[in-house]
């Protein structure tokens, strides 16, 4: 999803003379480089200090000008979170943050890179759309959408490859859930990567009589509550899977929604108050609660309390 | 002196500008008469909020009535005009100083002025952007208006705008990290249709900067990064216009102008005294120090 972001830069780069971009010297990992080599002039390369790139971003969208602004997820916003909130929320500023290497499935390069906290701190911020893609065909997408859209936009890609679960006919909706599967039983609420783990949990509890549907929240902020209603009204029971903290993230979010409107049992599916530490991502997803085995656990205690 | 006399319609870009007109700049002798009524305003509308930052409102007088009246194309009246010169006030908290300068300017009533620091007045605080004509940005959380004045200096770079950026900040504001990150970038995009200004008087608000974090050698570390750097007193109007001209012929760099000032200028019992950064005068020092403003 990375190289797509990348490449999807460059095509609106083409369409729009206003775009311009800013890397904290990670061109090479987020992939703004396609953008940098096919625009010089409009590619501002701001070395190790994202407090400076994005407060930069914020004086060209002041400006006029649509900047999209990228790092790893771990370091926007955690690294510039006064930046952000001042030279952008609270003047809702057309800025657009996208990361790239949300979540533990970074791997080896250990907890400093491991972004875990970043929904947390950014859906805190008032005026920011925030979004976590769950495939390559999304990101395509929803770049697109986040560029045409006047706004604070934060977009959260990250660092695998992902299998595709959504195909070419696909039409990203803003603010929208989209259903992966239909189902009676309970409904599983997942973003980014763990959108295609949700969708393997939901086959194999398939075959334990549990029928599961299947929502992927991308847009984790504003959130569609009308979907959550939804679900938990006709299925009875909600789980949430994401890549990131329990505290402040989806998970939190849906239990607002839930307690607020149509409390049903719930179960989150996320990263328990801990640092992970190096090692393969298949293996960090493993060892920090994050695989189909986990979310069929959680919707089996779910289920049981309705 | 600059000549900005008004009717100026070689870089209007829009109907709506056709209406407004640039603000004509005045003598050096005029601008003496508005600077102390700006410190008048100061005094009297922080007394009237009961709180406000008075002290660093009063060092930066001269350099932004200097920069008002003598220096930028701007329109009172069409505060968004595309091709305006933009002044950004990074040091956040002078915004008593910008507002009663905009007021003078006629971007909203002087009236006005007495909302300061009320619920529902478009006087806030620190600076916001999203409510007070004039204002280019949300500041108050000191270090990020030179890498803000960087984006809008780009931004006109690559519009082929002829606008320039003035950025004024705090000296005790360059202990933040990100001042330097800003300056290293300004100088490495080779930004030089951008000016930024230290209102150096010397105190932050747990003393002197020297004892509480030094900045020595100020000039030199600029230097290092890449600046043009010149030096003026920062209550003299001459030296300030002249220094904001040089600014502009250099290319290639950015230019700093550190203007030696002195906190709570203007008012004897406010000078040097630390207590008037970020505390209102009482009734009776207002009295005492409108009196000395006459």
């Amino acid at each position: 999803m990375r190289e797509t972001y990348g490449k999807t830069l460059v095509e609106l780069g083409k369409e729009n003379p206003d775009i311009v971009v800013l890397d904290a010297d990670l061109s090479r990992s987020t992939m703004t480089k396609f953008f940098a080599g096919e625009f010089p002039g409009r590619f501002f390369d701001c070395g190790i200090a994202e407090q400076n790139m994005v407060s930069i971003a914020a004086g060209l969208a002041a400006s006029g000008k649509t900047p999209f602004a990228s790092t790893f997820a771990v370091f926007v916003p955690g690294r510039c979170f006064d930046q952000i909130r001042m030279s952008i929320a609270q003047p809702g500023l057309n800025v657009k943050l996208v990361t790239t290497h949300g979540g533990i499935s970074v791997g080896e390069d250990g907890t400093s890179h491991h972004s875990i906290e970043d929904l947390s701190l950014i859906c805190s911020l008032p005026g920011f759309t925030v979004i976590v893609t769950a495939d390559a065909i999304e990101t395509a997408q929803a770049v697109r959408v986040a560029a045409t859209s006047y706004g604070p936009f934060y977009i959260r890609l990250c660092r695998p490859k992902v299998p595709l679960v959504h195909n070419e006919n696909y039409r990203f909706n803003l603010g929208k859930a989209v259903a992966m599967r239909q189902g009676k039983d309970a409904t599983i609420i997942a973003i980014g990567l763990m959108v295609s783990v949700a969708l393997e949990a939901a086959g194999n509890l398939k075959r334990d009589g549990i029928d599961c549907r299947v929502l992927n929240m991308s847009t984790i902020k504003p959130i569609d509550e009308a979907a959550i209603i939804k679900a938990a009204a006709e299925t009875g029971a909600i789980v949430t899977a994401e890549e990131h903290l329990e505290h402040g993230g989806l998970g939190s979010i849906i239990a607002q929604v839930l307690a607020r409107h149509s409390p049903v049992p719930m179960e989150f599916v996320a990263i328990k108050d801990t640092y992970a530490k190096s090692g393969k991502p298949a293996e960090l997803l493993q060892r920090y609660g994050l695989t189909a085995k986990d979310i069929e656990q959680a919707v089996h205690a779910a289920v049981k309390r309705k | 002196m600059p000549r900005l006399k008004g009717k100026d319609t070689s870089s209007i870009t829009s109907a709506d500008s056709v209406k407004a007109e640039v603000f004509s700049s005045v003598s050096t002798k005029e601008m003496e008469v508005v600077a102390k009524r700006l410190r008048r305003h100061i005094i009297t509308m922080t007394g009237k909020a009961g709180s406000g930052h008075p002290g660093g409102s009063l060092s930066a007088v001269e350099i932004v009535t200097s920069l008002y009246y003598g220096l930028l194309r701007h329109k009172p009246s069409d505060p968004q005009w595309s091709d305006r010169d933009r002044f950004i006030l990074s040091k956040g908290h002078a915004a008593p100083l910008l507002y009663a300068t905009l007021a003078e300017c006629g971007y909203f009533p002087v009236e006005e002025l007495l909302t300061l620091r009320q619920l529902d007045s478009r006087l806030q605080g620190h600076t916001d952007r999203t409510v007070t004509p004039g204002v280019e940005m949300s500041a108050g959380a000191l270090g990020q208006g030179l890498s803000f004045a960087v984006g809008t200096a780009l931004a006109g770079r690559l519009n082929s705008q002829k606008y320039r950026v003035y950025v004024l900040l705090g000296d005790g504001e360059c202990d933040e990290g990100q001042i330097w990150e800003g300056a290293m970038a300004t100088a490495h995009f080779k930004v030089d249709n951008l000016t930024a200004i230290v209102d150096n008087n010397g105190q932050q608000i747990d003393g002197w900067n020297r004892d509480v974090m030094n900045l020595s050698p100020f000039n030199k570390k600029w230097q290092a990064f890449g600046w043009h750097v010149i030096e003026v007193d920062g209550h003299d109007f001459t030296q300030l216009i002249d220094a904001f001209n040089q600014a502009k012929l250099i290319k290639g760099q950015p230019t700093i102008i550190i203007a030696h000032t002195t906190k709570g200028k203007g008012v004897s019992f406010m000078e040097n005294n630390l207590d008037f950064h970020g505390k209102a005068p009482n009734a009776e020092e207002v009295e005492i120090a409108l009196k000395e403003l006459e």
